[in-house]
């Protein structure tokens, strides 16, 4: 394989605490070497431009079948953006839910390289690694969710942690699946009778649990196995008025327990697009900001990681494995609604929705995301994401990255908001004047998820022995520039590498690179009665067989494994 | 000795029932027996080992006559006539794999053709429908196990679908229905006394044609509002009885097929049908399915979602996307003279489309590529038979609730016959050669 | 003696069966090659079961065999299975939806005892050359 070095870059690093000094990069053989290492190495001037490890994404939805629904009942998504191939390019289409390779190109674009899908329904396993297969460039992984699943509600119900836990070993094999998601727990399950859970104690619909035993037990099955990731949260109530109680409750489920992982991570929970949980107020006419409640609790639990859910005030398409939430949002908008329940497991529903400057509840979503974002104490807790495509298109991540670091383009933005006035009431944002650096935004992207999903040895820095995901950006921290510089810049890397393979190059898109999906195999002791459990649910319930169940082969053209074992 | 081989996936109807058994001798060459598979099924798995079955590429003569040619000479023609084309129609892809779809697509990018799949005859006007108003809607495991209210409308699953009704919709013992069909009310909808509408509680005998009107009265008789005395030849009493049986069900289930579909008023129809279910979903819980004919033409619809962003009617000829049904659908292509090659896989429009379409295919450079003899095949200059998916190689196909089941090879296609996904791989090779890419 | 009937088309089981046989078989014809039409409507056009008759359309005209409905009562409402005889009559127009008309052609049937109903391969072939009569 090709070397590489980087030279002369201002290196911004939370690995090896470079904090934009100029230093050289080398690369050979796939991973980050030491700068001797490397003998004939092809150069890259990266002198006056921003150098840092490839992004990471913990949570975004980018392959499966709700995001498919999400293509096909929204042809206006693609309109005047359908794109010719082009050099080794194929076409493209899609604003909010891109084509799977409009997807690959477009993170590469920005100088990300390991993209997590945020839930996968198990029956649909094979439907989701078909578009991961399809996705280029990208190392990704997917989360099967299972908040809702009647295994986990029947063996919870009884807190038999054990058989949880050799269900969800069985299941990440099956499906090829990378963490625990849960979505909405036991609301989904009551959605399927039209109903829902709307707090931690409001139990389930004839499986008599509620969500917070369903979460703790889910926590504990999850650090019995020693999972990479910790269970992976989306809580009740997403989305409503004074749901920041809510959220706080299912945060303190966490409370006690203690990692058991051997992948470096210190959460026991992550919960994702926060933004969405920390409203005040009973009704849109009074909701407000709850962001600094929500980011006391986190700043001083540091068993929890957190990712943003920023809303980017554009029109998108809003896709959940939180049936009940999407039928509600239909409500609300009067916009079509699709919705797909899923037998034993899960559901989803998409709406498409307009995030409006104009509309005051927008904007004060707004302002609670980046609120979170810029309350946090430690930028290794704390991620960049728009749950995408839910509070908008990853492509935003570089206008966020904006946001974050200039005060200024905060204000411009809120100056634009139709009810400024209103707005600024109800939330913090206006009287914060901290600035991210790159330093914190490395931590926030890059670091800090890698970290959270047990990956710190693979990504998200730029240490020996890493693979090598490197990304370079017309940048220069120490000119002047203007807030759209930032946004300009990191939308369009100039180089990118991806495990030493060289994927941009001057902007150009030069190769496919070598895609793997991640899985997690975890090995637990043999457990007949969850075995017994399995082959009786199929015989009787699922429409489908046992043994046409498992995801194998083909599906995964480029598996990369990581083996758990749980057997003691 | 034979073979029993189990959890076999029927490659006939959106059904995709897996858990046919397939006998087969002991050297995986012949086919014995198939149990637990309908009479279509079945007919389907013994149609492979039928001894007059072709089973080399063959080229129409001047003389009408047929002339073997080798797999190589056919990609050569079919890369050949794609390339030179101005705007090609590829056409079917439903049945056949997903990954042959995927080669297919790429053919498709590489020539600019317009890809179509046989929702464009079957429920195209259900994707535009969904487009307009979305689809509440669930696996067919979500019916077995909680679904007590069954409406089928425009469709007849004892003939198209036979065992839908026993694996999924009237007749099996779920989770939460473990009465079985005694425990469910079944409504259907149709003109015609059909064998589904036998065994139905209630049978509405709509006025043909009249599907939209019915489907509003129901509307207004959720509400307990006023309507007129018959409504698409139905008495209003009958209208608000069937109303306050769906409205009083715990999981009401749609299931809605080419009646409503094909009839004027088309995806208007499917409009107001969905719009039905959001409504009962105020007062209980419901959800609605087309009822797919073909085991794979939701794959196909899933395969160019992910990589065009579109379910049908693709047009690739302006080098991107772009989808305008009425525009850039089969037969509106065809009736048109909009196209100036056709690329039959996985279909027999030569039996399915309206004569003025086939017409056109006649008078076009044409080839199919298709197991079997059929009108279609009689009709193209090349015919490429090849090994059937499902059968003789497996491969991934979507059943009508989108879940993908990976479908199984049970015996060996005959010696050198070659699949759908080889032949388009090779006619994408030979048509980057000759583009030069 | 022609009677007019609004026709529909649409799968049998037969029609499913014998065409995964193979199209060319004779078996296709009998399953596909016919009308299915309400007794009363036999008695209004003065013919015998199983009689040939050519149906005719604005759209274009094909000879099948006249059974009685099998799914009826459906006085006024014809039936010929999804298959190439019944596309040689119904409505092509897609009214800018891509779906062609396929159900609620109407149509005008006549018996036409002496003239063969054809197989589908042959069928389509003279259809496709202009040697339909
Ligand atoms: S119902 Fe459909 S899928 Fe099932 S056996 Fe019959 S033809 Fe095959
Ligand atoms: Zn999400």
């Amino acid at each position: 394989m090709a070397e590489f070095l980087i030279k002369n870059g201002f290196v911004f690093d939370p690995i090896l605490g470079i904090k934009g000094d100029v230093a050289d990069i080398a690369i050979k053989d796939g991973k980050i070497v030491e700068t001797s290492a490397v003998t004939k190495p092809k150069i890259i001037d990266a002198a006056g431009k921003t150098v840092m490890a490839g992004g990471v994404d913990i949570h975004a939805h980018v392959a499966g079948p709700k995001v498919n629904i999400g293509r096909n009942f929204r042809p206006e998504d693609k309109l005047f953006n359908c794109t010719p191939g082009h050099g080794i390019e194929r076409m493209q289409g899609g604003f909010s839910v891109p084509t799977t390779i409009r997807t690959g190109y477009n993170y590469a674009r920005m100088g990300y390289t390991t993209v997590m899908e945020a839930a996968m329904p198990p029956l649909y396993a094979r439907h989701t690694h078909e578009e991961m297969r399809d996705t280029p460039i990208l190392d990704q992984g997917a989360y099967p969710v299972f908040g809702n699943n009647w295994f986990v509600l029947e063996y919870l119900k009884n807190h038999e942690i054990e058989n949880t836990a050799a269900y969800i070993a069985w299941l990440l094999r099956a499906t090829k699946g990378y963490a625990v998601k849960v979505v909405n727990p036991g609301g989904t399950e009551a959605w399927a009778w039209g109903l829902n859970c709307d707090n931690v104690h409001d139990p389930v619909p004839y499986f008599d649990i509620t969500p917070a035993q369903i979460i703790k037990g889910l926590i504990e099955a999850n650090e019995y196995l020693g999972l990479p990731h910790s269970m992976h949260m989306h809580a009740n109530n997403l989305g409503n008025p004074g749901n920041y109680t809510t959220t706080l409750d299912s945060f303190k489920l966490s409370e006690g327990i203690k990692p058991n992982s051997k992948f470096g991570r210190d959460q026991v929970m992550h919960h994702t697009h926060v933004q969405f949980h920390s409203y005040g107020g009973d009704s849109w006419a009074n909701v407000e900001s709850k962001a600094k409640e929500i980011m006391g609790y986190v700043n001083s639990h540091d068993n929890i990681t957190i990712d943003m859910g920023q809303v980017t005030l554009d029109e998108t398409t809003t896709m959940t494995a939180d049936g009940p939430f999407e039928h509600h949002l239909t409500e609300l908008n009067h916009l079509k609604w699709a919705n797909a329940d899923v037998e034993l497991e899960t559901g989803s529903g998409v709406v498409p929705y307009i995030y409006s400057p104009n509309i005051k509840v927008c904007a004060i979503q707004w302002c609670i995301g980046l609120e979170l974002a810029l309350l946090a104490k430690d930028p290794m807790r704390v991620f960049m994401t728009t749950d995408h495509p839910n509070a908008g298109p990853f492509i935003r991540y570089p206008r966020i990255m904006k946001w974050l670091m200039s005060q200024e383009a905060r204000e411009q933005q809120i100056d634009a908001f139709k009810y400024k006035d209103k707005v600024i009431d109800a939330t913090n944002l206006a009287g914060i004047d901290r600035e991210l650096d790159l330093y914190e935004i490395a931590q926030m992207t890059r670091a800090g998820p890698a970290k959270s999903l047990g990956l710190a040895h693979m990504y998200g820095g730029l240490a020996p022995g890493l693979e090598a995901d490197v990304a370079v950006f017309d940048f220069n921290p120490n000119e002047s520039y203007v807030p759209d510089d930032i946004e300009n810049a990191f939308s369009n890397a100039r180089h990118l590498f991806k495990a030493g393979v060289q994927i941009i190059s001057d902007h150009e898109i030069v190769s496919n690179g070598n895609k793997r999906t991640l899985w997690v195999n975890a090995r637990v002791n043999e457990n007949p009665q969850v075995m017994r459990d399995v082959k009786e649910k199929f015989l009787r319930y699922y429409t489908v067989t046992l043994n046409n169940y498992e995801v194998s082969g083909h599906y995964l053209p480029n598996p990369y494994v990581i083996e758990v074992d749980a057997t003691q | 000795m034979t073979k029993t081989i189990t959890d076999v996936v029927c490659p006939f109807c959106g059904t995709l029932c897996d858990d046919l058994e397939v006998v087969v001798s002991d050297d995986g060459k012949k086919l014995l027996e198939v149990y637990n598979a309908c009479a279509i099924g079945a007919e389907k798995f013994l149609h492979s080992q039928a001894k007059d079955r072709i089973t080399r590429p063959r080229m129409r003569q001047e003389d009408g006559s047929w002339k073997e040619i080798s797999y190589d000479e056919a990609a050569d023609y079919t890369a050949r006539m794609l390339a030179d084309a101005k705007k090609p129609l590829m056409y079917g892809w439903s049945s056949t794999n997903c990954e042959a779809q995927s080669v297919g697509s790429e053919i498709g990018e590489a020539v600019g053709a317009v890809m179509d799949n046989t929702a464009t005859v079957c429920h195209g006007t259900s994707l535009i429908a969904v487009q307009d108003i979305g689809i509440p809607s669930c696996t067919l495991g979500e019916v077995k196990n909680r679904a007590d209210r069954i409406l089928f409308w425009g469709c007849n699953p004892a003939h198209a679908h036979p065992r839908h009704m026993s694996r999924y919709s009237i007749f099996p013992r779920g989770f939460f229905t473990g009465k079985g069909h005694t425990g469910r009310k079944v409504i259907v909808v149709d003109p015609r006394v059909t064998d589904t509408a036998r065994v139905a509680d209630v049978h509405l005998q709509i006025e043909q044609g009249h599907d939209y009107e019915l489907l509003d009265a129901l509307r207004v008789a959720f509400k307990g509002e006023q309507l007129p005395d018959v409504v698409a030849g139905i008495p209003k009493a009958k209208i608000y009885e069937v109303a306050e049986t769906l409205k009083s069900g715990r999981f009401a289930i749609i299931f809605f097929g080419m009646g409503v579909t094909q009839s004027i008023g088309k995806n208007h129809n499917i409009d107001a049908a969905i719009a039905v279910t959001r409504d009962l979903n105020e007062y209980t819980k419901a959800a609605i399915m087309p009822m797919r004919g073909h085991y794979n033409v939701t794959g196909s619809g899933q395969v160019w979602g992910w990589q065009f962003g579109f379910p049908f009617a693709v047009d690739l000829s302006r080098g991107f996307a772009r989808y305008n049904p009425g525009e850039t659908t089969s037969n509106d292509l065809l009736r048109r003279d909009e196209v100036d090659a056709v690329f039959v896989l996985g279909s027999d429009p030569g039996a399915h489309f309206p004569f003025s379409s086939v017409r056109k295919i006649y008078d076009l450079p044409s080839v199919a590529v298709e197991p079997h003899e059929t009108p279609t095949t009689e009709i193209c200059k090349v015919h490429v038979p090849v090994a059937f998916v499902g059968v003789e190689v497996g491969g991934c196909a979507y059943r009508m609730d989108n879940v993908p089941i990976e479908t199984r090879k049970v015996v060996d296609a005959p010696e050198g016959m070659m699949t759908d996904e080889e032949f388009l791989k090779s006619v994408l090779m030979r048509v980057r050669e000759i583009k030069g890419v | 003696m022609a009677i007019r009937v609004n026709l529909i088309t649409g799968r049998t089981i037969q029609q499913g069966v014998s065409m995964e046989a193979g199209k060319e078989k004779p078996a296709y014809t009998t399953a596909c090659g016919i009308i299915e039409l309400d007794p009363a409507d036999f008695k209004k056009l003065g013919a015998f079961r199983n009689t040939n008759v050519r149906v005719t359309s604005n759209y274009g005209s094909v000879i099948v065999k006249a059974v009685e409905a099998t799914q009826g009562p459906h006085p006024g409402v014809a039936y010929i299975p999804m298959g190439p005889w019944a596309n040689m009559i119904v409505n092509p127009n897609t009214y800018s939806t891509g779906m062609p008309t396929f159900k609620g052609t109407p149509v005008e049937v006549e018996v036409a005892k002496s003239e063969p109903v054809l197989g589908s391969l042959e069928l389509v072939r003279k259809g496709c050359r202009g040697e339909l009569a």
